[in-house]
């Protein structure tokens, strides 16, 4: 009897876990089922490097893909740095009684609802980034990538201090043992051990800026247009499945945001399968 | 000589970021504060109605936040309700039974459900109330149930995560005392294990609702609309709060309006700030890395 009930928990759980890993599957499968019709048709590479325009019937994705990565790339552009100054302080610059709380105000932030930034962005940096530059409406990749930088720095930041936090403390003992100051430790020790974790926070905090849509779909301006310069408007992915949603479902523009899901979806499990190969890979060796 | 240079450099620097990045977000703060603390009055949410008539479904709220902060709440409920059985049993599975290959690949699964953007779950709830509204029934289509059952699987990695990192946690000794004592598998999980590690896996829990209350994304898609009244039924369309900052955004038509969107940012950051912190305060020591899988 109590061999039953054990048995029949083992296979709720096992039943539960390959369900959660059904919806994993289950979404690219749907995507890709859906848009089909359409990948038929040109296949998926014309559909990736055509341009958007529905009215002559091209409905490739290029110019989202491309208003994706320059947002995103900008936006680490912005928060690299950013964060790894604050990871610095965090971790050794700061005195000690300022590093706890310092830390936690940058675990508060992270719990800022994205919409936010982009309600904030709307009203207070678009107007100031249109005084400023006197280009267009103010709503461009420069603004969504500011914001989106500021986004993902507090994340950034402690993807960053646990790397730090990770170094034997033997090799900080040594390194005080030979007399280094804060700034020393940091540069000479504690940097160039940490390598691979900060390679890991930047992986991982480029792939919240790639899926992020609120922000982008606020301030970027939504063009179907390769942006020329950072102060053109652009549009993610993500903001593309966002804007053609309400469109007709059989119409081939309802069929070519399913591309959009899969290409974000691919590219995201390309970043996570780099970031658990470089942590297997850094098992090792810290 | 140059080594000092850039020691000094390298302090300037961190102070200088960090101070950017305080600012940045003090502006963000300031700003909203500044321009919604005159919404904040029991009017933001109830409008010209009476809180109390209001709160007891008597009468329905026109121009209040009333609806959208029940939206919000019967949303967050209902996903964390899809959520926990699965997600904690997922975790026990993980760190209880699964070995070797097995385990590694169901990690693979989870961090790629982790790292999904919202928007493509969005889009899979989407197109799936479409399927289901032309092949099973012409009630269905995107509504509170379908919105409900994507964000649960947008969380469901947060709870996993949690319920393996606390469960995994357990030291030897307390994992072997009972069934030292001659108490089968099961019992030792449910009366050692999973009473050991509650704190950690309601960190999860805590942080899966902020998740929920923030996420926009998802419900654009699936059913949250600029003016829908009170949720009546798992498959009526609803109003949410982050849903109606980013319509008024948009779509605001007059200085009153735009107010209340100041009005509900700052309640909805108070609610997300709120739960985060109790995050974070129920259990300190699980990393980012379990918990911030983006």
């Amino acid at each position: 009897m109590k061999n039953l009930r054990e048995q029949a928990a083992e296979r709720a759980f096992l039943l539960s876990a390959l369900a959660s890993c059904a919806i994993t599957a289950g979404i690219l499968v749907f995507m890709v089922l859906m848009g089909l019709p359409l990948l038929r048709e040109g296949g998926f590479l014309a559909l990736l490097l055509n341009s958007w325009e529905p009215y002559r019937g091209a409905f490739g994705v290029l110019p989202m893909v491309a208003g994706t990565l320059a947002i995103s790339l900008l936006s680490l552009l912005v928060a690299f740095p950013l964060s790894l100054g604050c990871s610095f302080l965090t971790s050794g610059i700061a005195p000690k009684p300022l590093r706890g709380p310092l830390r936690r105000i940058i675990e508060l932030m992270t719990g800022i609802p994205t919409v936010i930034y982009g309600f904030v962005g709307i009203f207070l940096l678009v107007p100031l980034i249109r005084e400023f530059f006197r280009h267009g409406s103010g709503m461009c990749v420069l603004t969504a990538a500011l914001v989106l930088g500021v986004m993902i720095s507090p994340t950034m930041t402690l993807f960053f201090c646990d790397a730090f936090d990770r170094i034997p403390s033997s090799y900080l003992k040594a390194a005080d043992a030979l007399g280094a100051g804060r700034a020393q430790k940091l540069i000479h020790v504690m940097l160039p051990t940490a390598k691979k974790g900060i390679l890991n926070g930047v992986i991982l905090a480029l792939g919240r800026a790639v899926g992020d849509t609120l922000i982008a779909l606020m301030l970027a301006g939504n063009s179907a247009r390769v942006p020329e310069s950072v102060m053109d408007p652009a549009r993610t992915l993500t903001a593309h499945i966002a804007l053609v949603i309400a469109a007709d479902y059989e119409s081939p523009e309802f069929r070519s945001i399913f591309t959009c899901g899969v290409v974000l979806y691919l590219s995201t499990m390309v970043m996570t399968f780099l970031v658990r190969y470089l942590a297997r890979r850094g098992e090792g060796n810290i | 000589m140059k080594r000092g240079i850039l020691e000094k450099l390298t302090v300037w620097f961190s102070w200088a970021a960090g101070l950017t990045l305080l600012s940045a977000v003090s502006v963000l703060l300031g700003y909203l504060l500044l321009k919604g603390h005159e919404a904040l009055n029991p009017a933001l949410i109830f409008g010209e109605t009476p809180p109390l008539r209001a709160l007891l479904l008597r009468e329905r709220v026109f121009d209040g936040l009333f609806p959208a902060v029940a939206g919000t709440l019967v949303l967050i409920t209902l996903s964390i309700a899809w959520a926990i059985p699965v997600g904690i049993s997922t975790g026990i599975y993980l760190a209880e039974y699964a070995g070797g290959r097995v385990k590694r690949a169901l990690d693979a699964f989870f961090d790629v459900l982790a790292g999904i953007p919202s928007i493509v779950v969005g889009l899979f709830g989407f197109a799936s109330a479409v399927f289901l509204h032309r092949h099973f029934s012409e009630r269905i289509g995107p509504c509170l149930l379908i919105s409900s059952i994507a964000l649960s699987f947008l969380v469901l990695p947060y709870i996993i995560r949690t319920t393996q990192a606390a469960l995994e946690g357990i030291p030897r000794d307390i994992r072997l005392t009972a069934l030292a004592l001659g108490a089968t598998r099961l019992q030792n999980i449910f009366l050692v294990l999973l009473p050991k590690s509650l704190s950690g896996i309601m960190s999860g829990i805590v942080l899966a609702i902020g998740r929920c209350a923030e996420d926009t994304a998802v419900i654009m898609l699936t059913g949250a609309v600029a003016s829908a009244g009170l949720p009546r039924s798992l498959l009526s369309q609803y109003e949410a709060l982050p849903f109606h900052i980013y319509y008024i955004s948009s779509q605001y038509s007059d200085p009153a309006e735009l107010t209340r969107g100041y009005g509900a940012s700052i309640l909805l950051l108070f609610l997300c700030a709120a739960l985060f912190s109790a995050a974070y305060g129920i259990r300190k020591g699980l990393t980012h890395f379990t918990l911030y899988r983006p």
